[in-house]
């Protein structure tokens, strides 16, 4: 009996949650409001400042879908998310849209019913070494203690490196990245291990970073990306087309600075199309002529965003490295706006 | 007394001698030292590890809580300002002390309002905690819920004025019929209240704006405010409803004891932050999206909940303790079940219970810390999160944890000084 009532109330709230998101923009644009699910903190990519404003390379996308979608980069909802509750959160319905450096792997994108609309961040795991170690690379790592979170899947990639490379190693399991920051640097293990991005971050607090260095090889592919729920192919284009649009602005060379005199018309009709000056790109999408204009003034363009949130200016000081434009030998490849 | 015993003693005292201080040796701090400290061997030995031990620690703590840095803005400045001396980067209190204590978004030129709601506190518990508190604060303890709601999330007052009108009118109606009987009494004023704030409901919709502070939605309250909120609420709801649990457990009417024990132990066989999953997550799932009920609000049930179970089953120990002549006596007397409860059986039983009570008390305003696991920025979220993951601040652990533990244990001690105080206070010969 109570099983029936259970399997019921679940039906019910499936069809529900499935009418409501047929129309997510509907849904957005009556709120006035984007619900973006971000990190409760990550540095760099998400984290509100002393003054409680968001900042951060993914909080850019949210805020750039928003600029296009409402007209305004502020008008977004920031709705923290850990790693357990992020899934529930955006199949619930609680966020549009979840840019929460989440890998894009075969069995979210099937299994967990949610689309992935491209990649802001290619990352892979790498390895942080103490330069006195006198190693140069991870695989003259043999018998070395290595850092390793717990339940995630770096553990498995480690695994596989060490064997595939037939060297041993010792695992010290951790909890977090804050233990294990600590851990490598009271010299627990002698190698830590993690994203590349949270390498660097995590290098860049220590108070003599010049002491470590990463090594070159990157052992797995983690292709993070903002991602929307199955079914709502409208929502999904327009959160996809933002992100390409940042990134051909960058290929094509429009800045937060030179927006506006480029707006006014150019020689380049793909500038034009995304600008909204030539062609009807945004009536397409259910926007107005001037959505990629909005999105792009926002933060900047996918470069900007890079080099204000995590580049080498920053503290965290990554390289563009596999983020670079395709035709600086990157992997970022917009499809062509026409 | 013969001439030759004076001619063989040279010497014979004739006057006492006069009071002497005693040796040095056997006095004051020597003594204590040489009993306490240096009374045998191994003694001393263990003495001087001890010794080495402490100063050892202030050795490199002292340090690096004098030599500490107060104004800088981010640990790079820090580090450069220390120049590589030993001493703690406290500036990451001092520049996010605001969102330590209100968390992150609660907008800052409100701070007054959690601020005053807390320091009515504590008057509002001074006439529930102190008997020798003027009796008049009372009002202030009746009136505290509906202003704290008021000045913590803002909007029309006349939200919590219908409220208090619910609960005022249900009031009138069952002190009306309790003398006739207990049950009728609470239900019709249940229901009374009910009617009210129906009717209450319309008029706050129409009233909007009127006499209303800036309204602030849940998702905004943050830092040690909120586990202020939490601890407080969860701690005086669950009380009532622990009580009840308890007497309803022991209930000869088998579908309401039944009832109690499923829930009892239901709730303490899972663990906390199970429910708090529950209520995050699952729930979203249950129901209609675009409903939101409020976040905050699904935890403090679930606590409540979680809370209540426990004290319910610290009062039965309390329950089960009175001797069963107080039942009879209680009884033989006359009085029916809702007086002989009231007026012997539970204060007896809930003296007894004091220092159970408080446990649960203590335990569950530190369990509030839990709600960072789903993404609630109290004191330990708003650490864990935002704090250690700006570029601003990654790095520092110490001075932040410290800190929150400082503010935990200010709070859990004073409440566990408080129940030792209530318990002399109560000493009774015969228990």
């Amino acid at each position: 009996m109570k099983k029936t009532v259970f399997l019921g109330a679940l039906t019910v709230a499936g069809l529900a949650a499935g009418a409501a998101a047929a129309a997510t923009l509907d849904d957005v644009k009556a709120r006035g409001k984007l619900n973006c699910g971000v990190t409760t903190g990550l540095v760099g990519f998400a984290a509100p400042d002393s003054n409680g404003e968001w900042n951060g390379f993914d909080v850019s996308v949210c805020r750039a879908v928003a600029a296009a979608v409402l007209g305004d980069a502020t008008a977004v909802e920031f709705v923290p998310t850990t790693g357990k509750t992020r899934f529930t959160a955006l199949a619930s319905g609680e966020i549009d849209m979840l840019a929460r450096n989440t890998t894009w792997t075969f069995s979210r994108d099937v299994d967990l019913k949610f689309t992935f609309v491209g990649v802001n961040y290619y990352d892979g795991q790498g390895f942080l070494a103490p330069k006195n170690l006198g190693v140069s690379s991870a695989k003259d790592l043999d018998g070395a203690t290595v850092c390793i979170q717990t339940g995630t899947t770096t553990e498995l990639n480690l695994a596989d490196f060490f064997r595939a490379n037939k060297i041993e190693y010792q695992p010290v399991p951790i909890e977090t990245n804050a233990e294990a920051q600590q851990q490598y640097l009271a010299g627990a293990c002698d190698v830590f291990t993690t994203d590349a991005s949270g390498l660097a971050a995590t290098r860049a607090t220590f108070e003599n970073p010049g002491d470590h260095v990463l090594m070159p090889e990157i052992i797995s592919k983690e292709p993070l990306g903002p991602l929307v729920r199955h079914g709502d192919e409208e929502w999904s284009d327009i959160v996809r087309w933002t992100l390409n649009a940042l990134i051909s602005a960058e290929e094509l060379g429009i800045t937060s600075a030179n927006i506006a005199e480029m707006s006014a018309g150019t020689n380049n009709p793909e500038i034009n199309r995304i600008l909204g000056t030539e062609g009807t790109l945004g009536e397409m999408l259910g926007l107005d002529a001037e959505w990629a204009k909005r999105a792009i003034a926002a933060g900047g363009n996918y470069g900007e965003i890079f080099a204000k949130n995590i580049g080498e200016a920053t503290p965290i000081g990554l390289a563009r490295g596999l983020n670079a434009q395709w035709t600086d030998g990157g992997l970022l490849y917009s499809p062509p706006f026409r | 007394m013969t001439d030759r015993n004076s001619q063989i003693v040279a010497f014979v005292r004739e006057e006492t001698i006069p009071q002497a201080p005693p040796p040095t040796a056997e006095a004051g701090v020597v003594k204590w030292v040489r009993v306490n400290l240096f009374s045998s061997i191994p003694y001393s030995i263990l003495t001087l590890v001890s010794l080495y031990v402490i100063y050892a620690i202030l050795a490199s703590f002292l340090p690096w809580l004098f030599n500490g840095v107060w104004h800088t803005s981010n640990i790079r400045e820090c580090r450069e300002v220390l120049e590589g001396a030993t001493g703690g980067c406290f500036s990451v209190l001092s520049d996010r002390w605001n969102q330590l204590l209100f968390g992150i978004a609660y907008p800052s030129d409100q701070y007054w309002r959690p601020s005053l709601a807390f320091v009515l506190l504590f008057g509002a518990l001074a006439p529930v905690l102190f008997p020798n508190a003027p009796r008049r604060l009372l009002i202030l303890t009746g009136l505290y819920p509906f202003i704290a709601f008021w000045l913590v999330w803002g909007g029309t007052i006349f939200i919590p004025l219908m409220a208090l009108a619910g609960v005022a009118a249900g009031y009138l109606v069952y002190s009306r019929y309790v003398a006739d009987s207990f049950a009728m009494g609470a239900a019709g004023g249940v229901a009374t209240a009910m009617v009210v704030w129906w009717i209450g409901g319309f008029v706050t919709g129409a009233t909007e704006g009127v006499l209303a502070l800036e309204a602030v939605p849940s998702r905004d309250m943050g830092g040690f405010m909120l586990n202020m909120i939490l601890g407080v609420v969860c701690v005086s709801l669950s009380l009532p409803l622990g009580i009840a649990l308890a007497l309803g457990r022991q209930s000869s009417m088998p579908i309401i004891k039944w009832i109690c024990v499923v829930f009892i132990e239901f709730i303490r066989g899972v663990p906390l932050i199970t429910l708090l999953f529950v209520a995050n997550v699952v729930l979203a799932y249950f129901l209609p999206p675009g409903t939101n009920f409020d976040l905050i609000l699904r935890v403090i049930i679930m606590i409540t909940m979680f809370a209540s179970a426990y004290i319910a089953e610290v009062i039965r120990g309390g329950l089960a303790a009175l001797p069963r002549g107080q039942y009879e006596a209680a009884d033989s007397l006359g009085l029916d079940y809702a007086q002989s409860m009231r007026l012997i059986i539970l204060p007896q039983a809930l003296k007894i219970s004091i220092p159970g009570i408080v446990n649960v008390a203590v335990g569950l305003f530190k369990d509030t810390t839990l709600v960072s696991v789903i993404s609630m920025f109290d004191l330990v979220g708003m650490i864990r999160g935002p704090i250690l993951a700006s570029s601003d601040w990654n790095g520092v652990y110490w001075e932040l944890w410290l800190f929150a533990a400082l503010l935990f244990f200010v709070v859990c001690y004073g409440i566990s000084q408080y129940s030792q105080w209530l318990e002399r206070q109560l000493a009774t010969d015969h228990r």
